[in-house]
């Protein structure tokens, strides 16, 4: 088993490491740091002792696989209503950057009924080689079957590196297929290199709603390394449609009487832009009133051909859907411009908004905790400031 | 029906904050609380029950303290629930802590369906979830905004999924997982009776012994991840408040924003 340890011989009782543990597992007794049973053994008291007290003595795991055997970056190429999803092409472009550290393939891996489009756009985007499995069971995204799809590609072809979009579809599918396969799997990540020394991938998320970032990596007897990584981090690789692709195809050990799950309808949303891949998002919040004003927001976001975003307290006033939610148990949404109208910023909507690129906060208090994070801020009226900036946008873009 | 409910203690990070100077995070005066999704998905269970009949099984793992989030869930209403703690579960990551929920689930034995929150807001990995399904070797529906339909008889559920762009429709065969989102439901608040009955209950520990578990896919020895570092994110300094009459101001910032190129 794992254990913490203190050398209480060198611990001068600075009371350094009390505050980095994000478990509260650590108090002062008798002048110096004991630790308590909500210890996960996380290390980030480690690395804050000024005088090195803290160890963390992990057991030894023998490395029972032959790691050499396990190359090439693979990326899923997820697709839905028959357009593939572009956090896939983000993940190409970052996986190249990988591949090309580690001397190896690029690699796509894409499931459906039909895909040669898929292909062609996986291979224009950077995919050297790409393992396709088709079947009218693969149809539409389901965890049974492309699990099964995903699992006997991987067993049989061994990458050393799986990259999944952390989308609903990502994040669904990504969780069966480590868990089938008994690896480690990084979740939402938002960054990702490879270590100089060990070659091994390390994987960047945060965690704590944003308030702090970790970084992770996978024991070396745990092959392939998998991650799903946050839409939009990622800048779009470019396009080349005269790149030339090799394509692998394997068929499904999997008839469509073992798939458990039947999907019977798809509702479209009421929204003609969603959140997740805006590229500007408008957001209200409590200073709206009630739920007529949102059509200030809504006409905001007409002229900008933005995505109408909500704070948590304008959902449970039952003022907009659910769907529109932004923050910790909303969505999270990474756009190139957030504008928050009358949100004060509570760190859970932070936490859904903080690394968009630009944001902008319109608030009446000069005191609302957004204006700590804003690009942009003007103190005034959401009623006044809100319409006149449509105006204003009309204007310069001829509209 | 018997129904299971995992559900996690976690920091309530509304309070988590980093001091500026230290660039370390405050802990003072951090309050636990249970998981917000997962107050949704023990909702969700006693909504079932109250539909289908049946038992309401609430399932945590966590440090001793941990009980806490299972006495609020007894004092809401569930009939009975197990604190999965031991030394030797500390430091799991996903793969473990699903192979050790799945494991206590199986002890319950049963179970009909499995309930979950959406994620934890302290790790926000959504991965325990699929995780449990596929070691219990059950269909999961994950992101669930609606149960439309239990047929016992038939064995079938069917549900709205919440995606990207709209709601799927899915029917699945059971026992199944599903993980819940928070449009599903308004969660009760307990009853004065409740919480005395919760106060008074005696909450049984369940420890490495008491699980039949392979001890090396447990704890961090059952873990394929490690954290090798944590720090500060970089901050986000206050940018530029602009100042002055409405009528410069609001041009301004339109210039600003068109120069940023992401106006087309």
């Amino acid at each position: 088993m794992a254990k913490l340890l203190i050398d209480k011989d060198t611990c001068t009782g600075c009371e350094s490491c009390i505050p980095a543990c994000p478990f509260g597992a650590l108090s002062m007794k008798e002048g110096i740091a004991v630790v308590d049973e909500k210890c996960t053994f996380c290390g980030a008291c480690v690395d804050v002792c000024p005088v090195s007290a803290i160890t963390l003595e992990k057991e030894e795991k023998a490395v029972t696989i032959d790691t050499g055997a396990y190359k090439d970056v693979w990326v899923f190429i997820e697709h839905e209503h028959g357009k593939v999803a572009s956090v896939s092409f983000e993940l190409l472009g970052e996986g190249r950057k990988l591949a090309d550290v580690l001397g190896c393939k690029l690699c796509g891996m894409i499931f459906g009924e039909k895909v040669d489009d898929f292909i062609k756009e996986a291979v224009a985007y950077g995919a050297e080689r790409v393992y396709v499995t088709e079947s009218p069971v693969l149809k539409q995204y389901r965890a049974d079957p492309y699990a099964c799809a995903a699992v006997n590609l991987i067993r049989k072809y061994k990458p050393e590196i799986v990259l999944f979009g952390a989308t609903t579809q990502g994040r669904d599918f990504a969780g069966t297929v480590a868990t089938t396969l008994e690896v480690g799997l990084t979740a939402d990540c938002t960054g990702l290199d490879i270590d100089p020394e060990t070659k091994y991938l390390r994987q960047t998320r945060p965690a704590f709603g944003g308030n702090i970032m970790a970084t992770i990596l996978d024991y070396p007897n745990y092959r392939p390394q998998m991650s799903t990584v946050r839409p939009k981090v990622f800048p779009m690789p470019p396009r080349d449609d005269s790149r030339k692709g090799e394509v692998i195809r394997e068929s499904l050990p999997m008839k469509e009487e073992q798939v458990r799950t039947k999907v019977l309808e798809f509702i479209k949303g009421t929204e003609t832009v969603n959140l997740v891949d805006a590229e500007i998002i408008v957001s209200g919040g409590r200073g709206l009133g009630n739920a007529e004003n949102f059509k200030v927001i809504r006409e905001l976001a007409e002229v900008l051909g933005a995505a109408v975003g909500a704070s948590r307290a304008t959902v449970d006033a039952g003022w907009i859907s659910y769907e529109h939610q932004v923050g910790q148990t909303g969505r999270t949404v990474r756009p190139k411009i957030y504008i928050a109208c009358g949100i004060s910023g509570a760190i859970q909507h932070q936490a859904g908004m903080r690394t968009s690129d630009i944001i902008v906060a319109i608030n009446k208090d000069p005191e609302a905790p957004i204006f700590k994070i804003t690009t942009y801020g003007i103190v005034g009226d959401l009623f006044t400031v809100v319409p006149m900036l449509a105006q204003e946008f009309k204007k310069r873009l001829g509209l | 029906m018997k129904i299971a409910v995992c559900i996690k203690q976690v920091p309530d990070t509304t309070d988590v904050k980093i001091n500026p100077e230290t660039n370390t995070l405050i802990r003072e005066g951090v309050q636990s609380i249970t998981n917000p999704f997962d107050e949704f998905a023990v909702e969700e269970a006693l909504l079932t029950k109250e539909k289908y009949g049946g038992e309401v099984h609430v399932v945590t793992m966590g440090p001793p303290q941990a009980i806490e989030v299972l006495k609020n869930a007894l004092a809401v209403g569930a009939d009975k629930v197990y604190l999965v703690s031991d030394r030797a579960f500390a430091g799991a990551d996903t793969l473990a802590t699903a192979y050790t929920l799945a494991k206590t689930i199986e002890m319950v034995g049963g179970v009909d369906l499995v309930i979950c929150g959406k994620q934890a807001i302290d790790g926000d990995t959504a991965q325990v979830g699929p995780g449990i399904a596929t070691r219990l070797g059950i269909p999961q529906l994950t992101y669930v905004s609606k149960v439309r339909e239990i047929d016992l008889a038939n064995k079938k559920i069917v549900v709205e999924r919440m995606l990207e762009d709209g709601r799927e429709v899915v029917q699945s065969t059971l026992p199944a997982l599903i993980t819940v989102v928070k449009d599903i439901n308004e969660p009760r608040l307990p009853s004065l009776l409740g919480i005395k009955k919760a106060a008074k209950a005696q909450i049984p520990t369940l420890t490495v012994k008491d699980i039949p578990v392979d001890e090396n896919r447990i704890g961090l020895k059952g873990s394929p991840t490690w954290v090798m570092k944590v720090f500060s994110p970089e901050a986000r300094g206050g940018g530029e408040i602009l100042k002055g009459e409405l009528t410069e101001v609001v041009p301004l910032l339109v210039k600003k924003l068109m120069d940023s190129k992401f106006i087309k």
